[in-house]
């Protein structure tokens, strides 16, 4: 059963069309990469999966939930999607365990005892047991960023959306968080990621999506798209060694 | 005449404990109404936003003087009087709102947005991030132009003299009036403005620091 299906989705930022029409489907488990140059739309498509974007056609569900902007449906599907995002955005006034605790004790009712066992739990997945008690602006960016990702698995999500999650940080801090997202993985969660990590779309992702102009424009398994790009585009895209 | 001495110098310090009085409760009843019109202000609904933003103009266009005026003499006129310390209380109360509202409506924004995406993402309601996530950082932006605006709050009550109110200016200007003492009264009314404001100040800047030492172990 697909976890996430995108049905001929359109968008536009005013007159300008972002999205135009756009269809994919993702199954449980599976991990897919979307790519492609700044502007192609592949940012604002995974926004539209968690509705943080509005779309103006077509229709997307995701872990059984139909995306539309009902604020009630919109919290019932956003405790089962989880993002993170390029800029963190953890919570700068509440310590990392504070972070983690928050959603799952006043969306999902867990008691503190569990709350804190969760959080426990997550955190030693991204290798942070010992920042429970630190505030983020004490972290360093690739921390910061394994501790939105423990604080996303919190909520015992079933499909993970990653929105250039590495693009931030530099290439040092880099590999810490894709190892953590390797392993996730590996563990089968479903997954998708806009990102410029070529190599770790290749490796990691099962399928690989080329965004141009607000299009798909070419997609398949992942290890082909890369060693024989269909489209000029792509072939360029590949050439130009990622960016 | 008159000279000026304890009596005159315990009366001043009585009309302070008024300015005092005044101060406070318009701030917290106009802290309470400025806030929910911050809220409504930033509302998604746009009749609250309008009215908002309306009651925010015309208060913050005319002068606190007319709305003192108004609920004192205008209301006596229609036949509702109001006795001097209410009618005072409630106009104060009522600039308070107006100008606490846009110091706070520009606190809660100017947390950056991506906070309302991580918090929505986590399927929080609009309450809960106001609740949980906005309003403790906008509180923090907020605290020195709050403390700032309390200050002059302090020293603007004395606007309440032209309904017959006696506050620590008035009551100055009365003892000058009857002792022409005015270096010794005015002096002991400056110091005593100034013992009201500075502790003010001090305690702000000793909540930024206790606020920002909390986001840093």
């Amino acid at each position: 059963m697909p976890a996430v299906v995108i049905d001929d989705v359109y968008k536009k930022f005013g007159a300008l069309e972002v999205l135009k029409g756009v269809s994919l489907s993702v199954d449980t488990g599976q991990v897919v990469a979307i790519i492609g140059r700044s502007g192609s739309g592949k940012s604002t498509l995974l926004r539209c999966i968690n509705g943080l974007e509005v779309f103006h056609a077509g229709r997307i569900e995701v872990a059984g939930h139909n995306v539309d902007q009902d604020p009630k449906r919109l919290r019932e599907l956003r405790k089962d999607v989880g993002i993170v995002f390029q800029s963190y955005n953890l919570f700068p006034h509440l310590t990392v365990g504070q972070n983690i605790m928050l959603s799952p004790r006043i969306t999902q009712g867990v008691s503190p005892a569990e709350a804190m066992t969760l959080a426990r739990d997550v955190l030693a997945q991204v290798g942070l047991s010992e920042k429970f008690d630190s505030y983020p602006d004490n972290l360093s960016g690739g921390q910061q960023q394994r501790v939105a990702i423990a604080r996303s698995l919190a909520m015992r999500p079933k499909v993970m959306l990653f929105d250039e999650v590495t693009s931030a940080l530099d290439p040092e801090l880099t590999g810490e968080v894709l190892l953590v997202m390797e392993k996730l993985a590996k563990g089968g969660m479903t997954m998708l990621l806009v990102t410029h990590e070529m190599n770790f779309a290749r490796t990691v992702a099962s399928t690989t999506v080329f965004m141009h102009q607000g299009k798909i424009w070419e997609s398949g398994p992942s290890k082909t798209l890369f060693a024989d790009p269909q489209t000029p585009e792509l072939r360029n895209f590949v050439s130009a060694g990622a960016h | 005449m008159q000279t000026f001495g304890w009596p005159e110098a315990y009366f001043i310090l009585r009309a302070a404990s008024w300015t005092i009085a005044l101060t406070a409760i318009a701030f917290v009843i106009g802290g309470i109404f400025g806030g929910v019109l911050a809220i409504m202000r930033l509302s998604r609904v746009k009749l609250l936003r309008r009215f908002a933003a309306g009651y925010i103009l015309v208060i913050q266009s005319i002068p606190v003087l007319m709305v003192l005026f108004m609920s004192y003499y205008g209301l006596s006129a229609v036949g509702i009087e109001l006795p001097p310390f209410l009618a005072a209380s409630a106009s104060l109360a009522i600039y308070v709102s107006a100008y606490l509202a846009e110091i706070w409506r520009g606190s809660i924004e100017s947390v950056p947005r991506q906070q309302w995406e991580a918090s929505a993402s986590l399927a929080l309601t609009r309450g809960q991030q106001y609740r949980y996530i906005i309003l403790p950082q906008a509180a923090r932006i907020s605290l020195p132009p709050t403390v700032g605006f309390l200050v002059q709050l302090v020293k603007n009550t004395s606007i309440v003299q032209v309904v017959g109110f006696v506050d620590l200016m008035r009551a100055g200007m009365l003892v000058n009036n009857a002792t022409y003492q005015a270096f010794q009264i005015f002096t002991l009314v400056g110091a005593i403005y100034f013992a009201i404001c500075f502790p003010l100040s001090r305690l702000s800047r000793h909540l930024e620091k206790v606020m920002n030492a909390s986001r840093s172990h």
